[in-house]
């Protein structure tokens, strides 16, 4: 156990390096040089000379990784360069966003998909079955931008129920705030949804064909007992698998979503800073986000082993 | 000679019949043709000339004359879903070619040699794995511009490491059948039985994830274009439609229903076929029926 352990973590460690020293190489090959990009296009060979000395885009390659990489640890991102302050402010200021909205969006899917896989499951190949995964091939199927228009257009536009974009801050009070992710969070959330649901309830076909649920059924325990407690928990591990794919499918997801909804998230951060050239902020948010996803894939491993006491004893 | 293990007992006609009783699959093969036969004939004919602006006509309901009405150029939806399609499938289709032509060989090698090698190739694919594909997409776009040929590379090499997983998978499992170790005891290299005796075991496996990939792919140039970064104006495309219509959506609600429904239909006929093919060819789920 505890070697299976550190053997993901080790993983989880050399995958993080790795991605950074992409990240790095990626925006070292892209043209355009920063500092010419601050000064502006009247600056002197001079100027620009000082600024690329002080910010240190002439030292050897490998030492700026390293100073970059070390400055990633200490969350020290650096400067940005159209707004001129650090880029940790930048992103301190987004990810409340973000990040409610990415969490919002995957406990709806959740709520919504492991009920419907259950219910499938149950009536393996009857009509409700059918029906509801038909509505999950339907929802696979719809672009969460487009079902983003169409939640706008019902609930905003003919409704008025909810702003059609835009975020007022949390200190505009809980409530006015989530009101604004409500529809985002929706327009993320049913998609995923509609493959979780599928996935739950493969799985859970899968165990029901097992030895021990036909025993814990030969026990007498009515037909739901079996579902909620043997089966669905045995059928974790692939819906965990998928759970967490689509945390970080959901964090990139934000980046489009918040487009349609001028949420100030880390999304449309993103998207300036590309619009900009701000290449620090575009690395910075790309890293962040990786090892989002890097940390929540390490988590789903480990959440393996609490999930199934067997693969605990197991070496 | 090519042993065919998988699915020995058999014929073509057995197969055959299995399809065309399989409702998913037909479904999903019909919306397919369709889809297909409508974006090959945009080629030759469509009922209006998407290159032409009338701005005359501008933001029309539909009508017998527009039947998905107009857009903000007064070009014809119905005529820009079309030529549209033929962006969306050729943009998804080379995704899947780069996919499937550099992820297939590595998964398959990775599986024949084992040990170091092995494990090199899914430490390099748990990397790309890291990197959500739009978020690959977004770098790359950041770095040569945006385009519907970045938009391609961009979804290709996210479909690598799913297409190497797949292929490493199937491999594994058929390394150590007895036709293999017959081979072997021909005296054949491990790269020629691959080539011969594993990937035509593993086509079905791989052509279900293509169709999985291929829908993804649609999806993905959609999203890409509607943030715009993929295809450029004045190249229709239904994700760059989506973008147009969206500041529009009060006064032409159709400009956003239309191209969306495309996508919905192209993206459920692609997922059907995908499944009616795991359905017809996978054993396990003929042991349950």
């Amino acid at each position: 156990m505890t070697v299976y352990l550190l053997k993901r973590l080790a993983i989880a460690l050399i995958t993080l390096v790795l991605a950074s020293m992409v990240v790095f190489a990626v925006l070292e090959i892209i043209p355009g040089d920063p500092a010419r990009l601050m000064l502006g296009l009247n600056a002197s060979a001079d100027q620009v000379e000082l600024l690329r000395n002080q910010m240190g885009l002439n030292a050897p390659l490998a030492l700026r990784y390293l100073h970059w990489a070390g400055g990633l640890l200490s969350l020290d991102f650096g400067r940005s360069y159209t707004y001129s302050v650090p880029v940790i402010d930048l992103v301190r200021e987004r990810v409340v966003v973000s990040l409610p909205l990415a969490l919002i969006a995957l406990a709806l899917s959740t709520i919504i998909a492991i009920p419907v896989g259950l219910f499938s499951a149950g009536r393996h190949g009857r009509a409700g079955d059918t029906i509801a995964m038909g509505a999950a091939q339907l929802g696979v199927a719809v672009p969460n931008f487009w079902f983003a228009l169409m939640l706008i257009y019902l609930f905003a536009v003919w409704l008025r129920l909810v702003p059609s974009g835009g975020f007022p801050g949390w200190s505009a009070g809980v409530w006015p705030a989530l009101k604004s992710l409500i529809l985002p969070a929706i327009a993320l959330a049913l998609p995923q949804a509609a493959i979780l649901a599928r996935v739950t309830r493969s799985a859970l076909i899968e165990v029901l064909n097992e030895d021990y649920i036909r025993t814990a059924r030969a026990k007498g325990l009515p037909f739901r007992a079996v579902l909620w407690r043997h089966a669905l928990r045995n059928a974790m591990i692939p819906v965990l698998t998928i759970l967490g794919l689509q945390f970080a499918f959901l964090l990139a997801g934000t980046i489009i979503i918040e487009n349609v909804f001028y949420l100030p998230g880390l999304g449309r951060l993103v998207f300036q800073a590309i619009t900009q050239r701000d290449l620090i902020v575009v690395e910075s948010v790309v890293m962040l986000l990786v090892a989002a996803v890097i940390a929540v894939n390490l988590l789903v491993d480990l959440s393996y082993a609490v999930v199934d006491p067997r693969l605990r004893s197991r070496q | 000679m090519t042993l065919r293990f998988d699915i020995p007992e058999e014929n073509f006609a057995d197969i055959l019949v299995k399809a065309f009783t399989n409702r998913s699959f037909l479904t999903g093969f019909a919306i397919t043709i369709v889809v297909a036969a409508v974006a090959i004939v945009s080629f030759f004919w469509t009922p209006f000339d998407v290159t032409r602006l009338i701005i005359a006509d501008k933001t029309q309901a539909p009508s017998p004359a527009h039947w998905f009405g107009t857009d903000h150029f007064g070009r014809d939806i119905l005529s820009m879903i079309m030529v549209g399609a033929r962006n969306s499938i050729a943009v998804a289709l080379v995704a899947v070619g780069i996919g499937m032509g550099v992820g297939v060989p590595l998964g398959a090698f990775a599986a024949a040699r084992g040990g170091i090698v092995d494990e090199a190739v899914m430490r390099l694919n748990d990397l790309v794995f890291a990197f959500p594909a739009l978020l690959s997409a977004i770098m790359i776009t950041a770095i040569f511009g945006p385009g519907a040929l970045n938009a391609i590379i961009a979804i290709g090499i996210f479909n690598i490491p799913v297409f190497a997983r797949v292929a490493r998978a199937g491999t594994l499992a058929i390394w150590p059948r007895e036709f293999i170790l017959a081979a072997r005891a021909a005296g054949k290299g491990k790269t020629l039985i691959t080539l011969e005796h594993v990937l035509p075991n593993i086509v079905t496996l791989l052509l279900v994830q293509g169709t999985i990939q291929f829908a993804l792919g649609i999806l993905a140039e959609a999203g890409l274009s509607y943030v715009g970064l993929g295809t450029q104006p004045p190249m229709p495309s239904w994700g760059r439609m989506l973008f147009d219509a969206q500041t529009r959506m009060v006064a032409a609600p159709w400009m956003a229903i239309f191209p969306g429904m495309a996508i919905v239909v192209t993206v459920l006929g692609l997922n059907l076929l995908g499944d009616g093919i795991a359905d017809i060819l996978d054993p396990k789920s003929r042991r349950q029926r």
